[in-house]
């Protein structure tokens, strides 16, 4: 069994790194040598349905069959560039005033001074007020951190830019930040706002505001970090987690980092430099000496060729195939096809100076991306999963404060990771509890049943799929009204091949219509697709 | 027994499968266990269990969830101090259990159930049970209790002890086994609730949660009984298509949803059955119920998670009668007959119950009749196995932190206490720190 070759891209040939001696027998020592390690782009030729198909759901939410068939017609360049730049779409940013932002604010100064005069006197009647009225706050401020998941999960389902969506997630998960330990929700949406902002950006810039950012500074006790009482939390994640990944740095940068982010806090929303607990005394970080501050910090690690391995690894996780985390496997111990195509994803991205978007580009078009053992291999994540259902079916969102349960239930709340580390994402969203709640939420979305009883909008809110068949219709007339074909091409869109056990399984329901296809049918035949194992999958 | 004939397996494609334990059981991350004789055994009816054997132990854990007032739970009616500081909800003296060996405090009224376990050797109270800088967010110190952290962060401190205790199953990301040599013996932590809380999150380790059995299923059948069949079809491929020595996720997601169909059918064919004994219409007797027939089922689940709520009394919660004390029968009342049910099926010895919540309340009273949020407060532990009695002293009423009882035990050393002299797990690997546990079993 040969290795696949480790030859650097720029020789590569279409189809020449392709060792497709045996079938997969399933073990990672010999899936590796048949799976393209190519980035050079996909050709015209080869990008067809499926692959399209695949680009909208790995660099989105998933399409109609419309937006397949749009994105099939136009190639893969023009294809991948609108997924980049949509261009006259809609950015609708939301207004400051979203939100409450006073929800959680500081007390004032007349606010503490009374506060602290009932301690002295032991005035419990005062106390007491006081107890109450920060757990009526607390409660306010659960209610809206509730309303902007369900702002956010809207947004992603609407959005004219899933992209841009999908890479906010992708940094959420990344500078993972839970509001459980903050309990301030307005920080929350504006880190939000941070991650939209340089979604698609520059990551250097993204890692200049995290260090600014309220949410993370308090996540990560750098607001009361200050000269001689330096707190290393931040210092430390900043390269175990966000940027370098663990065994970049040493002890000794740790400390000196921290000792550069002392005065680094925040005042109600905005970050604030406290010069007078900043530590401004020399620092040897990397070998680099000076009077470094946070920025100077960021900047040194900024320096380090690890960042681009480290960032382009989590991307290729996120988009492309389940890697093990850096503590797991290091670079070495990746199959072979891997490390090549990370080295050129690195290279890509410190050639790029840290620009998101080449990175993305190169991935996205290239015949790695597109090779059968990467495509429908990716487990949905839960927000995947409930997005990707409603955008691609056009099903009715029916109520989002359901969804956005399910999405806690399936262990994706948003905005509330499980820890620093973020979601670890791939096998993890799986079990037997989690499997059923995937599919009753498909359930839900397509009938408007719930594990017990009907949505109280059900009947009004009904779905209709037969949209989902006009392209059917188009392309082979006739065939829309056939069960047969319905399955097979339904089959496709959903899971991205249709294998005969699972067609002939829909085919049976179509006694129960008489062998017509309606549209309780094309729903019957959804509920069971989406309920089967590979539904899971994208 | 003959897996093929086993109830489970009668669809066709399992009938021409061949499906072979050795090959699956160390990729399958939950209830097929480890090995023929496990998968035999859980695939089997009418299991018993062999008492006294270390690895059949269960904890039960009873969440009192919105901060349970401890000082009306565990009365000190010996303390003047408790009559001033709750002139409407104070609980008489000559109204409260009294609990012998026990100087100056009584359980409350309602509680007549618990006084019985009490009586019969199966009660242990510990008292004053908090931690430092007591956190009074329902929330974060819901969270401080589940992980065993005065910060709150990190894994749950029951999924931590899967994770190192039993491991073997679900290792993380990758869904395999850390060691293919050993694999699970155990099947996960079942959460009767709506999701898994916290306390049972592992790194590896993943608890299954459901409401009730009827939810822990596909919901689609109801629509249409035409849908049954072929569902059930196309989620029970798991062992056929190769797919049981694959590893591609496509091969994992088929065996994880053979493994929930089983599952499903096999706790929902648990809770079925008619209890023992009869047990009170409240929810907290509802979950235990359904625990109890898990454990009859002869499920492998070391730990089960139960959640009585509506502790949250800031107004009216009554005293000797009353909304709190109603509170207190129905949990009582549930435990109580909990250990009927096990006793009958000669399970007891093998179940312990822990009982906390996320914080008691403060020591005075409000204006509106009820209690704010507040610190310390008892701890129940319960099974034949325990150590009977009163643990630890009250926490003064006179010697107060800001109008809050100081704690005397940190809730730790109770939890590093279970882990010891019941789990048999390392404490200080599970709770990441040393703490004194307090001796909650018998010799």
């Amino acid at each position: 069994m040969p290795d696949a070759p480790a030859s650097p891209a720029a020789d590569a040939k279409p189809g020449t790194q392709s060792f497709r001696t045996t079938p997969a027998t399933g073990t990672p020592a010999t899936r590796e040598s048949i799976i393209s390690a190519s980035m050079a782009p996909i050709s015209a030729k080869d990008f067809g349905y499926d692959q399209a198909r695949h680009l909208l759901w790995r660099a989105g939410f998933g399409g109609t069959p419309q937006q397949i068939q749009t994105l099939a017609s136009w190639g893969p360049t023009k294809a991948v560039e609108y997924i980049l730049d949509p261009g006259n779409a809609p950015a609708d940013k939301p207004g400051a005033d979203t939100f409450d932002k006073n929800i959680m604010r500081e007390p004032s100064a007349e606010e503490r001074a009374a506060y602290q005069k009932a301690r002295q006197s032991q005035d419990e009647d005062a106390l007491a007020k006081f107890r109450v009225e920060q757990q009526r706050r607390q409660g306010q401020d659960r209610q809206q951190i509730g309303e902007i998941q369900r702002w956010w999960l809207k947004r992603m389902i609407e959005t004219a830019r899933p992209l841009e969506e999908k890479m906010t997630l992708f940094w959420h998960g990344h500078f993972a930040t839970s509001y459980r330990t903050i309990e301030n929700s307005y920080h929350m949406f504006i880190q939000n706002e941070l991650f939209r902002t340089h979604a698609l950006g520059n990551f250097g810039n993204l890692m200049y505001g995290i260090i600014r950012d309220p949410a993370m500074l308090k996540y990560l006790n750098n607001d009361t970090s200050r000269k001689g009482k330096a707190n290393e939390n931040l210092a430390r994640e900043i390269m175990e987690l966000f940027s370098l990944g663990i065994g970049g740095y040493s002890e000794n940068d740790i400390k000196e980092g921290a000792r550069a982010l002392t005065g680094y806090t925040f005042k109600d929303d905005a970050f604030e430099f406290q010069k007078n607990n900043h530590d401004a005394s020399g620092k040897t970080i990397f070998g680099r000496t000076g009077n470094f501050d946070g920025d100077g910090f960021v900047k040194i690690i900024l320096e380090q060729p690890g960042v681009a391995k480290f960032i382009t690894r989590k991307l290729y996780h996120y988009f492309c195939a389940d890697l093990p985390p850096l503590e797991r496997a290091s670079y070495d111990e990746l199959p072979r096809h891997q490390q090549t195509v990370l080295r050129d994803l690195a290279s890509t991205f410190s050639g790029g100076r840290y620009e998101i978007k080449p990175v993305l580009r190169r991935l996205f078009l290239s015949q790695h991306f597109y090779d059968k053992h990467i495509m429908n291999e990716q487990i949905k994540s839960p927000t995947q999963l409930v997005v990707g259902a409603v955008r691609s079916l056009n099903t009715p969102v029916r109520d989002l404060s359901i969804l956005n349960d399910a999405l806690d239930l399936m262990g994706q709340n948003l905005l509330m990771p499980p820890s620093v580390k973020g979601w670890d994402g791939g096998r993890s969203w799986i079990n037997t509890s989690t499997v059923f709640v995937r599919q009753n939420i498909l359930a839900f979305l397509l009938t408007g049943k719930k594990p017990r009883g009907y949505d109280a909008n059900a009947d009004e809110m009904k779905y209709d799929p037969m949209p989902l068949l006009e392209e059917l219709a188009k392309a082979s007339p006739g065939n829309e009204k056939d069960p047969a074909a319905v399955a097979d091409y339904l089959l496709r869109l959903t899971l991205g091949s249709a294998p005969e056990a699972a067609k002939n399984e829909l085919v049976s329901l179509s006694k129960t219509t008489s062998g017509s296809v309606t549209r309780e049918l094309v729903i019957g035949y959804l509920l069971l697709i989406t309920a089967m194992p590979e539904y899971q999958l994208c | 027994m003959d897996l093929h004939n086993s109830p489970a397996f009668t669809r066709r494609s399992f009938l021409t499968s061949g499906l072979t334990l050795a090959s699956t059981a160390w990729t399958i991350p939950a209830f097929l266990g480890s090995s023929a004789d496990a998968m035999a055994k859980m695939l089997g009816a009418g299991l018993s269990s062999t008492p006294g054997v270390d690895e059949d132990r269960i904890l039960v854990v009873i969440q009192l969830s919105g901060g349970n007032d401890g000082l009306n739970t565990v009365i000190p009616y010996g303390m003047g101090e408790y009559y001033k500081a709750r002139a409407g909800i104070g609980v008489k003296a000559d109204q409260v259990l009294k609990l012998s060996g026990a100087d100056g405090v009584g359980l409350h009224p309602r509680m007549t159930a618990l006084k019985e376990l009490f009586d019969e050797g199966m009660l242990s109270v510990v008292q004053g049970v908090g931690y430092p800088n007591p956190n009074r967010s329902h929330f974060k110190s819901m969270d401080i209790w589940h992980t065993a952290d005065t910060d709150a962060t990190g894994d749950g401190w029951l999924g931590r002890y899967y994770d190192s205790e039993c491991c073997g199953y679900g290792k993380g990301e990758s869904g395999q086994a850390e060691k293919n040599d050993k694999p699970a013996s155990v099947d996960p932590a079942i959460s009767i609730g709506r999701n898994a809380p916290l306390a049972l999150q592992g790194r590896s380790a993943k608890p299954v949660a459901f409401e009730s059995a009827e939810l822990f299923r596909w919901s689609g059948e109801d629509i249409h009984e035409a849908l049954r069949e072929p569902y059930h079809d196309l989620n029970r491929r798991g062992s056929v298509e190769g797919s049981e020595g694959g590893n591609t996720n496509a091969d994992f997601l088929m065996r994880t949803a053979l493994d929930a169909q089983i599952s499903s059918e096999k706790i929902r064919k648990a809770v079925a059955q008619k209890p023992l004994v009869a047990y009170p219409g409240n929810e907290l007797g509802r979950q235990l119920q359904m625990v109890g027939s898990m454990i009859r089922a002869g499920l492998k689940t070391r730990v089960y998670y139960v959640t009585l709520g509506g502790f949250d009394t800031h107004s009216g919660q009554g005293g000797a009668q009353g909304r709190h004390g109603n509170l207190l029968a129905n949990f009582a009342d549930s435990l109580r007959a909990f250990y009927k049910d096990l006793k009958a099926q000669s399970n007891d010895t093998r179940v312990l119950t822990v009982t906390f919540s996320e914080f008691g309340r403060r020591v005075s009273q409000n204006a509106s009749g009820g209690t704010d949020h507040g610190t310390a407060a008892p701890m129940f532990v319960c099974g034949p196995m325990v150590r009977p009695g009163v643990i630890g002293d009250h926490p003064s009423l006179t010697d107060l932190d800001q109008g809050d009882l100081k704690y005397r035990i940190d809730f730790r050393s109770v939890y590093a206490g279970v882990l010891e002299q019941w789990l048999q797990a390392d404490s200080k690997k599970v709770l990441g720190g040393t703490y004194k546990p307090v001796v909650v079993m018998k010799g």
